[in-house]
C-alpha cells in the first residue's frame, strides 16, 4: 500500500543507512518488528487475535455461518471467505466505503494463504449435502497502518482460525422415507466427510430408506463448542525491494519508497503455497530467488509466534 | 436467544448488577499511532475503538462550511461483533447512528475556530453488547480531547431501560432485546445540557420522569470514569517546567 | 491537570489561549495544566494541532502543484500555500516552465508565515537565507505542544543539542524537524535526543538528562 507522495529526501536517507545495513527505526534489513499477538480477544466471535508488528494493529475475527453452498458442482463442500476492511482510523489515506483495489488485493492474498495450505479441511463442513454447509467468515480489521499490513492480516486470520471454536449445533429434519412415511430426526452435528451416505447411516435411519429430506433447520445450541478441523499452519513474509536490497518486514516510510514487494506463504514443512509481487518496480530471477530464501527462514521464525493447533 | 427472566424478585439483574448499577468501564487514551486522537473503551462486554483525524483539509472541497469546522462520524461494527456474522456493509441502522453520534458531540466542539476543516470521527464497534452507542460516544469524546480539539465539555452516554415493569441503568444487549423501552441520553456533564435523546417503548410520564433522573446520575459516574482515563494518559506531568 | 469543561476560575479575569468564558466563569477548553499569570489564566495544551501564525518558520511537504504555486502539508487544520514568486528569485514563466522542475510533489521546504487569517489559508514564502528546499539530512515529526520545550527559554535547549552533536538542526514551530550533520549516525542520536524531549516535556532535570545523553552517545 503506497502513498502517492513520495520524498526524494527520505529515500535517500534509507538507501544510504542500507549501504551499512541500517534501517530508520535501528533495524537490520533482516530484523522483524515486535510481534505481539492475543487470541480470543472477541468472545462473541468463534475465533478472534489481535496482532501488533510493531505499530501495525490488526484484528481479525472468525464466524461460522450456515448457507447454501454457492458452486453447484461442490455441492458436499463448506466455504472459506475472507474479507478485509482498511478502517479510516488506521490511516489518514484510508477513506471510508467499499473495500478498494488495495484491501481485495489484501484479502485475496491472506485467502490463498490459507487456502492453499488446505488450513481449514473445507471437506469436514458440510451439513446436508447441496443444501447446508458451513461457512467460515474470516474477517480482517486493519486498525493501525504502520506497514506491512499483509503479514500481519496474515497472522492474524492464521492466529484467529487455529484458535477458533464451531458452536455446538443440532441439525433438525423432516423426511420422507422411501415407503412414504413421513419422520423427524435431530441429529447433533459432528464433523464427517459430506456424503449423504453418511447422513442417512446416523440415528437409525437405515441406508436407502430416505426418499427425501423435506425441511431441516439448523441450531445452534446455547453452550458448547466442537474443535474445528485444521491442519498447517502456513506463514506469510513480505519483503520490501529498494534499490538492490530486501527489507524484511517494511515500515510504513519504506513502503512509501519502495520499488516493489514480494509476499510468500509457506506451508509448516516449507513449500510455498501463496505468492504476490505488489508495485511497479521490477526484480531479476535471481533476486527472485533471493528474495524466496530469506522469506523461508524468516517465515520459521515468525511461526513460533502462531499459537498452538493446527498440527 | 431465548427468552430468560432478566431480573430476580430481589432486584438483581441477569449480570448480578443492581437496577442503577453500571457494568465495569474502563478508557484508553492514545491507543493508535496513526490518528490524531483515540480511546478504546471496555464497558461490560462491549468493545469499541474511536479514531479522531483532524481539524484537517475537507475532501472533497466543495462540502467545506465557510465559516466552521464539518464534524462527520462514522459508526460501524465488525462482522463478528454480534451474535450472528454480520455483513460488513453498512446498514440502515449504522448511518442512523452515525448521525445521531455526530450530534451528540457536535454541541460540544469550538467548530468556529476552524472554519474550511473537517474532523473526521471513526468509532468500530469490535464487540457488542448493549448501549454501543452511548459507549461510542463517551469513547469519542475522549478521543476528540486526545486530538486537542477544544470544547466546551466532554460528552458523557449512558441508557435506561425498562426491563419487567423496572427500571434499570446502563443497558446489556439481552435487556435492550427483551425490555419494554430503552433510552439513551447524552450530556455534557460541567453545562447539565442533554445533546442526545432517543426512546423506543412505553413509559409513563412518571417512568419518563424517574428514566432521566437515573439517566443523570449515570452520566456523571462514567464522567468520573472519563476523568480517570485522562489522568491516567498524562500522569507523568508536572506544572514547572526545567529553567 | 485540566480538561475540557473545567472550571478555572471566577470573576475580574482575563481568558488566555485555550480558555473560554460563559457568564463570568473560565473554562478550559482542551486537556492541559492550568496557569494564572498578571490575571490572565491561560491552559498549556498537552495534545493540539498545529495553528499557524505570522512569522512561524515551519516545514512544509508538497502535496499539490498548481500552475504558479504549491500547496504544502503544514500540519495544521489548512495547508499552506506557497506562490511561485516567494520561492523563486524571479517570476515563473509559466508558457516555458513547470513548476515541478523546482518543487515537485513531496519535497519538503523550510519556509515561514506570511499572512493567516482563518478565512484562507496561510500563506508562506521562502525567501530568506535559512530557509528553501531541503536537499539532504533528516526531517522528524513530533508533536507539535512540544516545539516550545524543544527549543527552551530563550534557545537553552536547541542550542545545547546544536552545540554537543555538531550538526544544523531547524525545528518547524509546526512541529518538523530537520537535522544535517556529518553521517546519518549523527543526525540519529540528535533524532533520539529530540524524541526523549517529546516524551519528558514537562519534567524536571530534562536539559541535564538530554546533556548526557548527547554526551554519552557522541558519535
Amino acid at each position: 500500500m503506497t502513498n502517492q507522495i513520495i520524498p526524494s529526501v527520505k529515500r535517500k536517507q534509507i538507501i544510504e543507512l542500507a549501504e551499512s545495513g541500517k534501517r530508520t527505526d535501528g533495524r537490520s534489513l533482516m530484523d522483524m518488528r515486535r510481534v505481539e499477538i492475543q487470541t480470543n480477544v472477541i468472545e462473541k466471535a468463534d475465533g478472534s487475535a489481535a496482532v501488533k508488528l510493531g505499530d501495525t494493529y490488526v484484528i481479525a475475527g472468525v464466524k461460522f455461518d450456515c448457507e447454501k453452498p454457492p458452486f453447484p458442482d461442490i455441492p458436499n463442500e463448506g466455504v472459506l471467505s475472507v474479507n478485509a476492511e482498511f478502517v479510516p482510523i488506521a490511516s489518514a489515506e484510508f477513506e471510508a466505503g467499499p473495500p478498494d483495489e488495495n484491501s481485495i488485493e489484501l484479502a485475496r492474498v491472506v485467502d490463498r494463504g490459507l487456502r492453499e495450505s488446505k488450513l481449514l479441511d473445507t471437506s469436514k463442513l458440510c451439513i446436508i449435502p447441496g443444501k447446508k454447509v458451513w461457512t467460515a467468515h474470516v474477517d480482517v480489521y486493519i486498525l493501525d497502518h504502520c506497514g506491512n499490513l499483509i503479514d500481519a492480516s496474515a497472522l492474524a486470520a492464521v492466529s484467529a482460525l487455529l484458535t477458533s471454536k464451531m458452536p455446538k449445533s443440532s441439525l433438525k429434519l423432516n423426511v420422507v422415507k422411501v415407503s412414504g412415511i413421513e419422520a423427524q430426526r435431530t441429529l447433533e452435528f459432528k464433523f464427517r466427510n459430506g456424503t449423504s451416505t453418511d447422513l442417512k447411516m446416523e440415528e437409525g435411519i437405515a441406508e436407502g430408506e430416505v426418499q427425501e429430506i423435506k425441511e431441516f433447520s439448523v441450531e445452534k445450541a446455547e453452550e458448547g463448542s466442537l474443535p474445528v478441523p485444521l491442519c498447517d499452519r502456513p506463514v506469510n513474509i513480505t519483503l520490501a525491494k529498494i534499490g538492490d536490497k530486501f527489507f524484511v518486514d517494511p515500515s510504513l516510510e519504506e513502503e512509501e519508497v519502495m520499488d516493489c514487494r514480494i509476499s510468500v506463504t509457506f506451508t509448516e514443512d516449507g513449500r510455498v503455497c501463496a505468492m504476490q509481487k505488489g508495485g511497479a518496480g521490477t526484480m531479476t530471477p535471481d533476486e527472485l530467488l533471493r528474495a524466496v530464501e530469506i522469506a523461508k527462514v524468516k517465515s520459521q521464525e515468525l511461526r513460533k509466534h502462531l499459537p498452538s493447533g493446527g498440527k | 436467544m431465548e427468552k430468560k427472566k432478566l431480573i430476580t424478585d430481589d432486584g438483581i439483574r441477569y449480570d448480578g448488577r443492581k437496577l442503577d448499577e453500571l457494568r465495569p468501564i474502563k478508557f484508553q487514551l492514545g491507543v493508535l499511532k496513526n490518528a490524531d486522537g483515540s480511546a478504546y473503551v471496555e464497558w461490560g462486554r462491549t468493545k469499541i475503538l474511536v479514531g479522531v483525524f483532524g481539524p484537517r483539509e475537507s475532501h472533497p472541497k466543495h462540502l467545506a462550511l465557510a465559516d466552521r469546522c464539518r464534524i462527520h462520524a462514522t459508526y460501524r461494527m465488525t462482522p463478528f461483533s454480534v451474535e450472528e456474522w454480520k455483513s460488513p456493509a453498512p446498514s440502515r441502522r449504522e448511518t442512523e447512528l452515525s448521525k445521531v453520534i455526530r450530534e451528540a458531540l457536535e454541541p460540544a466542539i469550538f467548530a468556529e475556530f476552524f472554519p474550511r476543516t473537517t474532523i473526521d470521527i471513526f468509532a468500530e464497534v469490535l464487540q457488542a453488547d448493549g448501549s454501543t452507542r452511548c459507549a461510542a460516544i463517551s469513547a469519542a469524546s475522549l478521543a476528540l480531547t486526545d486530538a486537542g480539539v477544544p470544547m466546551r465539555d466532554l460528552v458523557s452516554s449512558i441508557a435506561v431501560a425498562k426491563v419487567e415493569g423496572k427500571l434499570v441503568l446502563d443497558v446489556m444487549d439481552q435487556e435492550d432485546k427483551q425490555g419494554d423501552s430503552d433510552m439513551p441520553i447524552a450530556i455534557m456533564p460541567s453545562k447539565n445540557q442533554i445533546t442526545l435523546i432517543q426512546m423506543d417503548g412505553l413509559l409513563s410520564h412518571e417512568e419518563f420522569i424517574q428514566s432521566v433522573e437515573l439517566a443523570k446520575k449515570g452520566c456523571m459516574e462514567v464522567y468520573a470514569k472519563q476523568k480517570e482515563a485522562l489522568e491516567e494518559r498524562f500522569k507523568n506531568t508536572t506544572n514547572r517546567e526545567d529553567a | 491537570m485540566v480538561v475540557p469543561g473545567t472550571l478555572l476560575a471566577e470573576g475580574k479575569y482575563n481568558a488566555g489561549v485555550n480558555v473560554y468564558m460563559e457568564d463570568n466563569k473560565f473554562f478550559s477548553s482542551i486537556v492541559g495544566l492550568a496557569e494564572l499569570r498578571n490575571e490572565t489564566v491561560t491552559v498549556i495544551p498537552l495534545r493540539g494541532c498545529y495553528i499557524p501564525f505570522v512569522d512561524d518558520v515551519v516545514i512544509g511537504k508538497v502535496v499539490e502543484v498548481i500552475s504558479t504555486a504549491w500547496m504544502l502539508d503544514i500540519r495544521s487544520p489548512w495547508q499552506g500555500v506557497l506562490f511561485a514568486k516567494e520561492f523563486l528569485s524571479k517570476p515563473l514563466n509559466t508558457m516555458k516552465e513547470d513548476a515541478r522542475s523546482y518543487l515537485d510533489i513531496g519535497e519538503m521546504v523550510k519556509a515561514k508565515v506570511l499572512a493567516f487569517d482563518r478565512t484562507r489559508n496561510p500563506s508562506l514564502t521562502t525567501r530568506e537565507p535559512e530557509l528553501g528546499k531541503i536537499q539532504r539530512g533528516t526531517v522528524i515529526e513530533v508533536d507539535p505542544t512540544r516545539v516550545p520545550r524543544i527549543i527552551g527559554k530563550k534557545g537553552s535547549m536547541i542550542n545545547l543539542l546544536k552545540k554537543e552533536s555538531g550538526c544544523q538542526i531547524f525545528v518547524g514551530q509546526n512541529g518538523r524537524v530537520w537535522i544535517a550533520g556529518k553521517s546519518r549516525d549523527e543526525e540519529a542520536v540528535v533524532a533520539e535526543a529530540i524524541r526523549k524531549i517529546e516524551a519528558e516535556a514537562h519534567t524536571t532535570g530534562l536539559t541535564d538528562r538530554i546533556q548526557e545523553y548527547l554526551i554519552k552517545h557522541r558519535v
